[in-house]
């Protein structure tokens, strides 16, 4: 079952395109040179500037984290538990993830963590973090 | 008009106030049933007729208020459908006093009702995902709902990692809020739950998303509420001791994206709450009894802080020893809370039922002498804040 319960958006074609190479795309602003996170179709740092997509390493520190013990995702049920956490990626953007491969107990806010690529459908990939 | 904050000090008042629970947590009535039953007990509450009001508030999909209006057989003249999750009905407060200053609207009805321990509701969250355009899915359902998050619990487990995390805050602590708030939900025969807890059980009970276990996390039952409000010179010749809106403040800083908080430890409570206080003309120590959403225990802790009752991060050790429970500094949640009394969505209605009974003297968990109750709504995941203050007449 696929844990993207609705698809893609087409203004995220280019993000979810290069994961099939597991390459991680961010968007920047063309003005303030910021980071976007998540995709859209301007930059909200300021409006009449415009986005560009770059490929980055995508590693960072996990500001948040908890262990669901009943699943938040219908694809997800045979996972339990696993983690969520907010990771702050060394880009400057703070994104939602899965630490994976570890005891999900052992994973603790400020821990390092570095990118990791889970397959979905279409031969592209879901991205992740793993300890480092 | 020149620009004044506190303009709408005193010029509104809630004059009804009534809700419909059970100790089953089920109601077996049809919501739009439990929405009149509200509306004529409110009406009644206030000493108020149907063909009084000329302004209708509800929350839901589409039309709400209109749907509600034309099986009442009503045409109001002022409408209003803001939805902002379990804020919704402080925040129809603040825009229903502001009408009622200005002249839009004279009698007001604010309502709510939800059964989602029975049939004859409508599931949002199912309808909205239904009608969804596969090809241009909201934010949430691209970029978090991947991930798992079990929602809610999982968004405001985060919440208290991080809280736990930057200021040393305990599980223990956080359980504290659980076992005040049962205190209170002892002294309602209307609550849920009645028997009293320790923090042990807290600590002890099905982990559902770290650090948050089952008693961390409010109830699912069915509940209703309405709400009437008029100006405040008509409110001082009905039937009971009138609320006045003394302060409101409202804000909200990202929606469903739990990355998008630019803070997970500070919620909007930060800019609403001082923003109703400062209306008001009050500080937190003059807050003789408070209505704080807990829709889990870190609300409530994220809830003090940024309202002023303590600093940031020093939620865990103010709740220590009983401060928000019967004969505490803080009495919180005096019908026994989302934790204990009632919980069926959108809590933001009984927050401010309770605190206009604890204006009126008639609270299940009367704290004596109650001049200013502070109601104060949270929605979506930590995402939006509306807080409104309450007075007696005396403080008018």
């Amino acid at each position: 079952m696929n844990r993207l319960i609705l698809g893609t958006s087409a203004v995220a074609e280019p993000f979810w395109e290069a994961t099939k190479q597991q390459k991680f795309m961010l968007q920047f602003c063309t003005g303030t040179g910021k980071a976007i996170w998540y995709p859209r179709n301007f930059s909200p740092y300021d409006l009449n500037a415009g986005v560009e997509w770059r490929e980055v390493e995508a590693n960072g520190t996990v500001y948040a984290v908890s262990v669901m013990h009943r699943p938040g995702n219908p694809a997800m049920v045979e996972a339990v538990p696993y983690v969520v956490a907010l990771v702050d990626l060394d880009e400057g953007v703070r994104l939602m993830s899965n630490v994976v491969n570890c005891d999900p107990d052992s994973v603790k806010v400020g821990d390092r963590v570095k990118l990791a690529w889970e397959p979905i459908a279409e031969g592209r990939h879901l991205p992740v973090f793993e300890l480092a | 008009m020149a620009y004044d904050p506190t303009y709408l000090r005193g010029k509104a008042a809630i004059v009804g106030a009534v809700d419909a629970v059970s100790p089953t947590g089920a109601l077996g009535e049809l919501e739009r049933d439990l929405e009149v039953r509200m509306i004529k007990e409110a009406l009644d509450d206030a000493g108020l007729a149907l063909s009084d009001v000329d302004a209708l508030f509800a929350t839901g999909m589409m039309m709400s208020s209109m749907e509600l209006a034309e099986h009442l057989q009503i045409n109001p003249t002022y409408t209003d459908t803001t939805m902002t999750g379990g804020s919704s009905f402080e925040v129809h407060v603040e825009h229903a006093a502001a009408a009622i200053s200005l002249g839009l609207c004279e009698v007001a009805v604010i309502v709510y009702a939800a059964t989602p321990r029975g049939k004859g509701g409508v599931n949002f969250m199912a309808a909205q995902m239904a009608a969804l355009d596969k090809n241009n899915p909201p934010p949430n359902i691209e970029w978090e709902l991947p991930y798992g998050p079990v929602s809610p619990p999982g968004n405001y487990a985060l919440a208290a990692s991080r809280h736990m995390a930057q200021y040393g805050t305990t599980r223990e602590q956080l359980a504290q809020i659980a076992v005040s708030t049962r205190e209170w939900a002892c002294k309602n025969p209307r609550a849920r739950y009645q028997d009293p807890i320790r923090i042990q059980d807290v600590l002890d009970a099905p982990m559902i998303a770290s650090p948050l276990g089952k008693l961390d996390c409010c109830l699912v039952t069915d509940g209703a509420g309405a709400l009437v409000m008029t100006s405040a010179e008509r409110a001082k010749d009905l039937r009971k001791p009138a609320a006045y809106v003394l302060g409101v403040g409202t804000a909200h800083d990202h929606a469903m994206m739990m990355s998008q908080m630019p803070d997970i430890c500070t919620t909007a409570g930060a800019v609403s709450g001082p923003k109703a206080f400062s209306m008001a003309g009050i500080s937190p120590k003059d807050v003789n009894v408070l209505e704080s959403y807990d829709s889990f225990t870190i609300t409530v802790a994220l809830a003090l802080e940024d309202l002023g009752f303590c600093g940031k991060g020093e939620a865990g050790a103010f709740v220590e020893g009983g401060t928000l429970g019967p004969g505490g500094a803080l009495p919180t949640n005096t019908n026994g809370g989302g934790l204990s009394y009632t919980h069926p969505g959108m809590y933001g209605m009984f927050l401010l039922v309770e605190a206009v009974k604890q204006i009126r003297g008639e609270s299940t968990g009367q704290v004596d002498g109650v001049e200013i109750a502070v109601a104060h709504g949270c929605g979506g995941i930590l995402s939006s804040t509306s807080t409104v203050v309450l007075g007696t007449g005396a403080t008018r």
